[in-house]
């Protein structure tokens, strides 16, 4: 029994030994996160990594899963070295392996995305008749294929209803803001009735309190009371007057809050947004915000990202951060501040935001209500 | 003797050799002048284009030369999230290979700008590319790649919404970047052997366009000359230590130009600096109101200084005093920046017109014009007697 003992305990320590030995430069391209770190030791696996075989690509791949942006760009260097190595010597790349892959949902959209790039790159034919079955997919990257061929049919039909039907189809599969925009505004042609907040998670509804002082930009580091307290029977010192919580609603389809129409167009001046969203459960959902002004978001009074900058551009979606939400009620404040500039293109005073899973799905309240046809408030 | 002669000959064949090569923004020397004679002076469409090659992705940024090989960025997607370091066969246009890589930073900018707008910066051994999403990857000249920084995964605030464009360096063997906006606004040295930190100190907020430039200090190092709306800062490459510093404000989309020892400022117009002797302080040589560049930095070619206004006129200037020569107005608008060989200057404005003045006469003339039908927003470079151009879908060989 003892001699057994000791033996199992070579063995163990023996495998250990032979764990610690064994180099695995594809683990040591995973391992390379931010600041440069590990960019020394990858180094001197990637050429390791690049010279292995086409066999080796669903593994560098699958390796993608665990690694960082940085990481996944190092293996992605590997992937193209060893690909345009094989097909320089007339070799085959493992294209049962890759479609394999590609069909398992459960790997990053990122890797499997590269796997289809791959078929598509040695067999243009194959990889057109994957395109189809893409339209469910969760990686958005692959699902926008199957709805360009989607509304490139609904281009090209002639019957209206159909063409509607096409286009509609498209619209529910539509993940990337370009591709929504296009099939709402063919169906808008076609006097249906699209509720595009609704479909993209805009939040329209938001109790807001201002102006601020926002003299010298000074006000984007200035915590004013919605930001120690939300208390919306309060009233405060603004930067003229009085200030207090109203309610206000936006109608515009990709929920711009414009408090220019609640204020008027002022100058260096501070605003909050309040929005109460209600979830039946617990869940990581992604914020995506436009702004082109100063802005700072809390979710549930932990900041989560905060960005001073003025009139660089808006765009749906421009800002992309994750948070977990909780399960019940969540309270998620929006700080927008105006300077000081009077060009015409500093006018705006406004923000959008959704909030979607990982996929760009949107995610609505439990709380929601029906999206506003008109605003609420008008100055 | 002979040993003696052999080593002249590789000496002038290495120089050669090292002229020949276009290693960043605006040239190896950051000034637009390439000492190629014999490149052509009639840009016809036929005749003139050695080929044509269809790219991978958009970009503005300019091809760098080294040896036989153009190193070009280019990027694609929906988002423009994809990124491509390609590098092309000067010989043919063929693609020699291709390193594709997926944007960690932010990749919102004007629609009129791209991801590929900074361009890549060589010394001869390795090539570093960075892109508007503040990702950098350093490949050798076989596409091995040494390091990556995402520089936007770092410093999550460290991005400017209508995009980024200043051309990276490497001076005194560093790897020199102004990721320089309203937010997290700073320069940094990297390490070009690691990609590693040496040195990150902030910059004035606001968003700044203009890339580096190298200069050489009083004892032939190579210091890193950084612009900002604010002036010019002159650093020590390796420590990032400031050596002087000009704070009397300067254009922030074009860029300084460098002429030996002198520095040509867009500040006030443009405003002419030299590094005095203790290599501590600089001396104002001259400042010129009347010379104050558009959009595209200034040009030196021979003894003269090449300025294109917003009006889209040309302007020559001697860069020892000021003193304006003659002028001559050229059909623009223009994003890129020209370029000039000792007897002709080269632009190519946003329509695609590409337009060649002769310098050598009394006054400037356009002696050759080229239509390229396609959007042009970068500037060429010039190698081997030849020129390269790109577009969001083409890249150009001229003459070679």
């Amino acid at each position: 029994m003892k001699k057994i003992l000791y033996l199992l305990l070579f063995v163990n320590a023996s495998s250990i030994l032979i764990a610690k030995t064994v180099y695995d430069p594809i683990a040591t391209l995973v391992a390379v996160g931010p600041m440069g770190e590990g960019n020394e030791a990858a180094a001197k696996a990637w050429p390791k990594a690049a010279a292995l075989g086409a066999e080796a690509l669903p593994e560098l791949l699958a390796a993608m899963d665990k690694a960082s942006g940085i990481g996944q760009n190092w293996l992605r260097a590997a992937v193209d070295t060893i690909v345009q190595r094989t097909l320089k010597e007339g070799k085959k790349l493992p294209t049962k392996e890759l479609n394999d892959f590609l069909a398992n949902t459960k790997r990053i959209p990122a890797s499997r995305r590269l796997a289809f790039e791959l078929i598509q790159k040695v067999s243009p034919k194959r990889a057109a008749k994957l395109i189809p079955g893409f339209i469910d997919d969760p990686a958005p990257e692959l699902r926008r294929d199957a709805v360009a061929l989607i509304i490139e049919k609904a281009v090209g039909e002639s019957n209206e209803d159909s063409a509607c039907s096409l286009y509609e189809k498209a619209l529910a599969a539509a993940r990337d803001v370009d591709q929504i925009e296009l099939t709402a505004e063919a169906l808008r042609e076609k006097n249906r009735v699209v509720d595009l907040p609704k479909i993209m998670g805009f939040l329209m509804r938001w109790k807001v309190i201002g102006p601020f002082d926002n003299t010298d930009r000074e006000g984007f580091n200035v915590p004013y009371p919605p930001e120690k307290k939300i208390d919306f029977s309060a009233t405060y010192d603004g930067k003229n007057d009085k200030v207090k919580w109203t309610d206000f609603s936006t109608s515009d389809q990709f929920g711009k809050v414009d408090i220019n129409l609640e204020y008027g167009e002022l100058k260096q001046v501070v605003a909050y947004a309040h929005n109460t969203f209600q979830l039946f459960e617990a869940r990581e959902l992604q914020f995506r915000l436009g702004c082109k002004n100063a802005w700072k978001v809390w979710l549930n009074g932990k900041l989560l990202f905060a960005r001073d900058e003025y009139h660089r551009g808006q765009r749906i979606d421009q800002y992309v951060f994750s948070a977990k939400l909780k399960k019940g009620k969540n309270e998620i404040l929006v700080k927008f501040c105006q300077n000081e500039q009077e060009q015409s293109w500093t006018k705006q005073w406004e923000f959008q935001l959704r909030l979607t899973d990982a996929s760009g799905t949107a995610v609505l309240a439990g709380n929601r209500l029906p999206t506003p046809t008109a605003p609420a408030t008008k100055r | 003797m002979k040993n003696l002669f052999t080593i002249y000959i590789i000496l002038i064949l290495t120089l050669s050799l090292t002229n020949a090569d276009w290693t960043s923004f605006r040239g190896s020397a950051g000034n637009g002048f390439g000492n190629e004679p014999g490149l052509p002076t009639k840009l016809d469409g036929n005749k003139s284009i050695a080929w044509k090659v269809e790219l991978p992705g958009r970009g503005l940024s300019s091809p760098v030369v080294v040896g036989n090989k153009i190193f070009l960025t280019a990027s694609s997607g929906p988002r423009q999230e994809r990124l491509h370091v390609i590098a092309v066969n000067a010989e043919n246009g063929e693609t020699s290979w291709e390193r594709q890589f997926q944007a960690t930073g932010r990749t919102v900018c004007h629609s009129k700008t791209c991801v590929a707008a900074p361009t890549a910066v060589s010394n001869g051994k390795v090539v570093v590319a960075q892109f508007s999403s503040n990702d950098v990857f350093c490949l050798d000249l076989d596409g091995n790649l040494k390091w990556v920084r995402g520089l936007t995964l770092d410093y999550p605030n460290a991005a400017n919404s209508l995009g980024m464009s200043s051309s990276p360096i490497i001076a005194d063997g560093v790897f020199v970047t102004q990721v320089e906006n309203d937010a997290d606004s700073f320069s940094a040295g990297l390490d070009l052997g690691t990609g590693k930190t040496l040195w990150r100190k902030s910059r004035p907020k606001g968003a700044n366009w203009t890339s580096p430039t190298v200069l050489k200090g009083a004892k032939g190092e190579e210091l890193a000359v950084l612009q900002s709306g604010k002036g010019l800062l002159v650093v020590e490459p390796k420590t990032g230590k400031d050596r002087w510093n000009y704070a009397e404000g300067a254009s922030t989309i074009p860029s300084t130009t460098v002429m030996g020892d002198s520095l040509f400022i867009p500040s006030n117009g443009l405003t002419a600096v030299k590094s005095r002797e203790d290599g501590r302080s600089h001396t104002q040589l001259w400042r010129a109101n009347k010379l104050a560049p558009g959009t595209a930095s200034p040009v030196v070619s021979g003894d003269k200084i090449y300025v294109l206004n917003k009006a889209n006129v040309l302007t020559s200037a001697n860069p020892s005093n000021g003193e304006l020569g003659w002028r001559l107005r050229l059909k623009g608008p223009f994003s890129g920046s020209p370029v000039a060989n000792k007897t002709h200057f080269y632009v190519f404005s946003e329509n695609g017109l590409g337009q060649v003045v002769d310098l050598t006469g009394d006054e400037g003339k356009v002696v050759s014009t080229v239509d390229l039908k396609e959007t042009i927003l970068c500037t060429p470079a010039i190698s081997g007697n030849a020129l390269y151009l790109r577009s969001d879908a083409h890249l150009w060989k001229f003459g070679g």
